[in-house]
């Protein structure tokens, strides 16, 4: 894994870092201004929150001119799926998970 | 966003060389890409597809733009499920960059549609393909669920 795991970790433990990628995952691609909306902090410390992502790989950025646009990266979620689940629970999981997301209904995938 | 883009990064232990011949060669790709294999002479305008074991092309397109060890662009078109061929062309860049001590693989998917059902299918399959092209690379083997062309499908 290319950023060290407990800096994934660390970035996905603090509650603000998961909404933006609740946001981005809702939103792929998004700029800065477009990501501050709604969110109840500074520019300066979504900046800061976008920074820890982004060193955690967890969010990816692309420049397209003058903006920059981020993304959310799902491989380092991948390999840290890969490395716990098995094979053959894969099928099982997404059964079990399907169930929950009946009975509980519709989610936004918010944590 | 008027359009469906995906953005993927990994870091690889590898070298751009090995990693170059790893995504276009087809006795590399057969492995961590359910077995298929991709024809292509790797030259600007050259025709591009990706063929099942069962001799069925899924994806085809064309060579935008290649540099060796680098960078390649190419034009993407669907042919499996037609839910997601309908979408048209998609655009698929390999950015590989040498870092410290790996090299950084960027995989970016673009399609013109919003909500394209292509880019959300492609979202599904490109990250088991990647940890495995990275499993090759680092440890010599493939992730076991991406060895072989799915049955029935």
């Amino acid at each position: 894994m290319g950023a060290d795991v407990d800096k994934i970790f660390k970035a996905l433990a603090a509650p603000e870092r998961r909404l933006l990628l609740d946001r981005l995952h809702a939103d792929n691609g998004q700029k800065l201004g477009q990501l501050c909306e709604h969110m109840n902090m500074t520019r300066q410390a979504v900046t800061k929150h976008l920074k820890v992502l982004e060193d955690a790989t967890l969010v990816a950025t692309i420049r397209r001119g003058r903006e920059k646009l981020h993304y959310l990266n799902p491989m380092p979620i991948h390999e840290i799926a890969e490395r716990w689940i098995g094979k053959y629970e894969r099928g099982r999981l997404r059964a079990l998970a399907e169930i929950k997301e009946k009975l509980e209904g519709e989610t936004d995938g918010s944590i | 966003m008027a359009q469906s883009e995906f953005v993927y990064v990994t870091y690889i232990r590898t070298t751009p060389e090995k990693l170059w011949r790893a995504l276009t060669e087809p006795e590399f790709t057969r492995q961590f890409w359910v077995g298929t294999t991709q024809e292509c002479s790797w030259e600007p305008g050259a025709s591009w597809r990706i063929v099942v074991p069962d001799g069925r092309v899924i994806d085809s397109g064309e060579v935008i733009e290649i540099e060796p060890h680098k960078r390649l662009v190419l034009k993407w078109r669907h042919h499996l499920f037609p839910e997601m061929s309908g979408d048209g062309d998609s655009i698929m860049t390999y950015e590989i960059e040498q870092m410290e001590d790996s090299v950084k693989l960027t995989v970016t998917h673009v399609n013109d549609k919003s909500g394209s059902k292509f880019i959300k299918g492609v979202s599904n399959g490109w990250p088991q393909i990647l940890s495995s092209l990275k499993s090759l690379l680092e440890t010599g083997e493939s992730l076991e669920s991406t060895r072989s062309w799915p049955k029935g499908n």
